[in-house]
């Protein structure tokens, strides 16, 4: 396997407010990597220093190609796909037109791929002309998620997908994720309060503390780490 | 954490409660039509100042409309509108009298317009826009003055003359005439209105320039340059405005710095009677406008010409202190 995302001594700051000091971390292409960790670690930040949308310092390298220096814009048409938290849907704009702006950076006919993600998502044609902010929350995650995998992205960067829905929909959802993730061979980095969850769907995970990676491993030797297990797992 | 761009939630609103909202208003204007009907059918006079109103109110719808695009685009109330397309005006002006005839100059002159409104978007409003919406109304503030101070000082104060782009034809209707610019600039407007519409509903580019109007930060991370679509939203802006400096001249007002200072406060009237982001708010609002003035000039003793600027004003102030989403907003103003 080939590392598709590699951040080396990635530092952000939002004004004088150091939040990443120092992130080194490898997401592999074709694997599903979770970001864990408690509240203000950084967890977002990392994503957001991928897709350009804090200001940030250190190596960033998507596909070989360095990325740290280009906007958010410049970003998403490489084929690095942000479902920010709070999912970033346009809740004015119809199911559809979230639809084709999630297919916005490509090039020439967007129909295969739109097709391609009402398979995963079917019940999305039925609600096409409806406004997106007339979709429950659930259903907002799952069409932000849509609407990410439209673009046909290479990385999928998942921000806190559980936050806020039943638990029933948070497993469709990982579902959906790890179904993309096989057959579609999609690569998620995915960052998850819910860590129970987030490693039995990743096949790799890093957890951070204060804004430095404090323990990273194989999804099977974080389930197994005792330190993880006490404080992320609580078991 | 800053920044971060939170989601409004789940909305109660949905498509059948906007309509919903806007059916009074429509039953509203079918009935206000009805009533002109009737009155043009018993009075030539007043046909005569419903024709004439149309066209009136067609120059201020154009002009809101230019109103409604940048503050969709930007969030900001451009206050150098009108004298963008005064500025504009007089280019065609300067076209014709190098030789062009009236519909080269014309075309040209849009896309003069659409260069000039990209060009003073990117140099003056890009720079403070992050700062504060605020900061770049002032800035528009300013470019109305520094506008009209450079017309002046090419073009002089002295009135000018630009040919009118339908002919001197006149049609008799019954006993009311009409001149084939009224309903010629009628369509003009009509044909803008449409652009605009299928612009934002039919094309990549539109749909670019919503999201990027409507979420900034969301629009860039599916790959939407938010920085082209501001400035080509100045840009259309400014051909709108264009079109409403050229069809102001020949109808009612002379080609003088000062052209389109009265037509803003009726654009500004249409714009937030029609809500400030609708389209067709922003025409039927130019409409409403243009039509009751001509009207109650004529039949309310105590509005007499001078009056109606301010009572442009006075539907301004009401339409904000009742409904500040205007006739077409379909929600309360989100962001100042």
């Amino acid at each position: 396997m080939t590392a598709l995302l590699e951040l080396e001594d990635v530092e952000a700051r939002y004004g004088p407010v150091h939040v990443l000091h120092g992130i080194t971390l490898t997401v592999e292409e074709g694997s599903i990597v979770a970001v864990l960790g408690p509240n203000g670690a950084g967890k977002t930040t990392t994503l957001r220093a991928v897709s350009g949308t804090v200001r940030r310092s250190g190596r960033i390298a998507f596909a070989g190609r360095p990325i740290d220096r280009l906007g958010p814009d410049a970003v998403a048409r490489l084929g690095v796909a942000h479902v920010p938290e709070g999912r970033g849907t346009f809740s004015e704009l119809t199911v559809w037109e979230n639809l084709r702006l999630g297919a916005y950076a490509r090039r020439g006919s967007i129909d295969p791929a739109l097709e391609r993600v009402l398979s995963y998502f079917p019940w999305l044609s039925h609600r096409r002309r409806q406004d997106a902010g007339t979709l429950s929350g659930g259903e907002q995650q799952m069409l932000a998620l849509a609407r990410a995998f439209v673009s046909r992205p290479r990385l999928l960067l998942l921000d806190e997908p559980s936050l806020g829905l039943a638990p029933v929909l948070v497993a469709e959802l990982f579902r959906i994720v790890r179904e993309l993730n096989e057959r579609e061979g999609l690569t998620v980095l995915v960052v998850e309060q819910n860590a129970h969850l987030a490693l039995q769907a990743a096949h790799a995970a890093y957890v951070l503390e204060a804004g430095r990676i404090a323990l990273s491993g194989t999804s099977a030797e974080l389930q197994a780490d005792d330190a993880v297990r006490r404080s992320y797992l609580g078991y | 954490m800053a920044a971060v761009e939170s989601s409004p939630g789940p909305s109660l609103r949905n498509r059948g409660a906007a309509l919903g909202g806007i059916s009074p208003v429509v039953v509203l204007l079918v009935a206000a039509s009805a009533g002109l009907l009737v009155g043009c059918l018993r009075s030539e006079t007043f046909a005569q100042l419903t024709v004439q109103g149309l066209a009136l109110g067609s120059v201020y719808g154009s002009l809101a409309l230019a109103l409604v695009l940048v503050y969709r685009a930007t969030g900001v109330i451009n206050f150098a509108q009108g004298e963008l397309a005064m500025a504009t005006t007089y280019i065609a002006w300067q076209l014709i009298q190098w030789g062009l005839s009236y519909w080269e100059a014309f075309f040209a002159t849009l896309g003069i317009a659409f260069v000039l409104g990209t060009v003073l978007e990117v140099v003056l409003i890009r720079p403070v826009l992050h700062r504060s919406a605020i900061a770049a109304v002032i800035v528009t503030v300013g470019l109305f003055i520094l506008i009209d101070g450079v017309v002046d000082w090419i073009w002089g104060s002295d009135l000018k003359y630009l040919p009118s782009p339908f002919g001197p034809r006149i049609y008799h209707v019954g006993g009311v005439s009409i001149a084939r610019l009224y309903p010629g600039i009628f369509v003009v407007l009509v044909v803008s209105m449409l652009l605009v519409w299928t612009l934002f509903r039919f094309t990549k580019l539109g749909l670019g320039m919503r999201a990027a109007a409507l979420r900034p930060a969301a629009a860039a991370l599916v790959g939407v340059r938010v920085d082209r679509m501001l400035a080509i939203g100045w840009g259309l802006a400014a051909v709108l405005g264009a079109v409403a400096g050229l069809m102001a001249e020949p109808s009612q007002f002379f080609l003088q710095p000062t052209l389109m200072q009265p037509i803003l406060v009726y654009a500004f009237a249409a714009a937030v009677l029609g809500g400030l982001e609708s389209p067709a708010g922003a025409v039927v609002g130019g409409l409403v406008i243009g039509v009751s003035l001509n009207l109650l000039v004529q039949y309310v003793p105590a509005i007499t010409t001078n009056l109606q600027t301010p009572f442009a004003f006075a539907v301004l102030i009401v339409v904000l202190l009742l409904k500040p989403s205007g006739l077409f907003g379909r929600r309360e103003v989100r962001r100042v």
